[in-house]
């Protein structure tokens, strides 16, 4: 059983405002040992002010913070943690290299973590290279790296994939599952839903600051639709609505979105083939993350 | 965890291009204006630029300790503003504060350990101006025949230390403007403005009009910077140099700015939201 006040990660009333707006409102957040944790929500949620919290980069206004049981600011806070917040940022007259060894020093670990960290992130070969020549996707795995020096026990990484091109995300993703595969407990801040479904064993989501639910990743953007395209459309129409019943079928344009079960696919098609209706697409389409959020808050509509 | 820390500063200030360039700008606007200029007004006997018709004198060994500081209240001041800023804004300019943080230091070591590089690189600053100005008046003194008379050690000691708490008080000038305004372009611009127009201002336009304005500049920074090199052998005529309050005065107000610019920072910095 978790010892809640030495947990990881533990936050009690967490607040930051800034005028009179809550950017993060009395947030409790409970991270157990070796989970992968994802934070998900919109622009402007609250996520990066949290992390910076967390960090101790940003005061809160009131409530507390914990990492491993140390609070906020007492010395030895950040020990067993590594962190990358909003994007990397490192010194550009520096080779990657140079930045990682500035940076050890700054944490008082052996320059000898730095060729460690460059391996695991697979930057070795571009390391004496001046870091302002890096694309981006180097540029977030040497953030990473840097995150890595300390061989922490805990990850605070707050979008990791934010700019990379498929093929980065596809990188990146991966080294973050190793990671997670590792032991390590990681807090993963993303917008992006599949993200999160992709890496995390649980997640909560943040919307205007307030943390609106937490779930196992499983059971968060489970269920969605079956989107169909058939011609005519106005005859599958009426065929599903006399099937499923008018509350469950919607129609835009010529496209029709049914609230049923995936298994019920198979047995449309073959009932709309059979009543001469021409079925030219048929797929399950996940929520997206609005979606999501309108199913988590009951709002009609999310903060952008 | 200052020492490794103080260590991060060093090497960071050490590869950073910028740093060796105001370097050799300081040597080349010292050589050329307390020699080469003076030099070229001597060996041509003819009216020139300012500092022409200084004479031989000024430029032999005897004289080299006061060469070698007396454009620290100005020019050299404004050199000293840019790296101070460099130091503490390169941390926002390139979002480094939270990558630095983030390896668990605290604000304080790590802005003690950016005092102490600032400290170190202003002494560098000091002592190459001081080597290449003994160097040159050596070297007018060979070509012209005179005598190598050096000043007394002591004279050289104090030179060191003067010319150190100048560079050092205004580059922890730019260490604040730098926290102050978060970045480096503005604290850069205003540190100049400054150092360049305001204070020459006071001191050619108000200061001779105003009573309390006169007063008032035998308190700040750059006045106190030009009578203490003045008192160690700076030349009168150089901008910026002026017998206005003693050396002893000066070198307590000029340490007194350097402690306030100093601690100002620290607490600004520990109080303020990285975002």
């Amino acid at each position: 059983m978790l010892d809640a006040m030495t947990a990881p990660v533990r936050t009690d009333a967490l607040t930051k405002r800034y005028g009179g707006s809550a950017a993060v409102d009395e947030l409790n957040l409970t991270i157990e040992p070796g989970e992968v944790y994802g934070f998900l929500g919109p622009n402007a949620a609250g996520k990066t002010t949290t992390l910076r919290m967390l960090l101790g980069l940003v005061t809160p206004t009131s409530g507390t913070a914990r990492l491993h049981g140390r609070h906020l600011g007492s010395r030895g806070y950040l020990d067993d943690v590594g962190a990358l917040v909003e994007g990397p940022a490192f010194y550009p007259f520096l080779s990657g290299r140079e930045n990682l060894r500035v940076l050890a020093r700054h944490a008082g670990m052996a320059a000898a973590r730095v060729a460690a960290v460059l391996d695991e992130v697979e930057l070795t070969e571009r390391a004496s290279d001046k870091y302002a020549t890096y694309s981006l996707g180097m540029k977030q795995r040497l953030g990473i790296a840097a995150a890595l020096l300390k061989e922490p026990t805990l990850l605070i990484l707050d979008e990791p994939t934010n700019g990379l091109d498929p093929a980065g995300m596809a990188d990146m993703r991966a080294l973050l599952r190793r990671l997670g595969e590792q032991g390590r407990t990681v807090l993963l801040s993303s917008h992006l839903l599949s993200e999160v479904q992709q890496i995390c064993d649980r997640v909560g989501v943040l919307s205007r600051g307030v943390l609106v639910a937490e779930r196992p990743v499983g059971e968060l953007g489970a269920g969605g639709r079956l989107v169909l395209v058939a011609e005519p459309a106005d005859a599958a129409q009426a065929r599903l609505v006399a099937a499923y019943g008018s509350d469950r079928v919607r129609r835009h344009d010529d496209v029709i979105e049914l609230d049923v079960d995936s298994v019920a696919a198979a047995a449309i098609n073959t009932d709309l083939v059979g009543a001469g209706i021409a079925v030219s697409e048929l797929r399950w389409r996940r929520p997206n993350l609005e979606e999501v959020f309108f199913s988590l808050t009951g709002e009609s509509r999310v903060a952008a | 965890m200052l020492l490794p820390n103080i260590r991060a500063e060093l090497a960071k200030a050490l590869r950073r291009p910028a740093n060796w360039l105001l370097l050799a700008i300081a040597v080349t606007l010292t050589l050329t204006f307390a020699y080469l200029i003076p030099y070229a007004g001597y060996a041509g006997g003819t009216e020139g630029p300012p500092n022409s018709d200084l004479g031989l004198k000024s430029m032999l060994p005897g004289e080299f300790v006061g060469n070698a500081i007396g454009g620290m209240p100005v020019f050299v001041g404004a050199l000293a503003v840019i790296l101070g800023v460099l130091v503490l804004g390169t941390e926002y300019s390139a979002q480094t504060w939270k990558t630095v943080l983030s390896q668990g230091p605290s604000r304080g070591t790590v802005f003690a350990g950016k005092l102490a590089a600032i400290a170190v690189a202003t002494m560098v600053l000091t002592l190459v101006l001081v080597a290449v100005s003994a160097a040159a008046s050596a070297l007018v003194a060979a070509v012209e025949g005179q005598p190598f008379d050096w000043p007394p050690l002591a004279d050289v000691a104090g030179g060191i230390g003067a010319g150190w708490l100048v560079t050092a008080m205004w580059a922890s000038f730019g260490a604040l403007l730098a926290v102050v305004f978060r970045g480096i372009a503005l604290p850069v611009g205003l540190g100049l403005v400054w150092l360049l127009a305001v204070q020459n201002l006071l001191a050619s336009i108000a200061a001779p009009l105003v009573g309390w304005i006169a007063d008032l500049q035998l308190g700040l920074p750059g006045p106190n910077a030009g009578s203490l090199v003045a008192a160690l052998g700076a030349r009168a005529d150089t901008p910026g140099v002026a017998d206005a309050v003693g050396g002893g005065q000066a070198a307590l107000v000029v340490t007194a700015y350097l402690v306030a610019f100093a601690v100002s920072g620290g607490w600004l910095l520990s109080r303020s939201d990285i975002t």
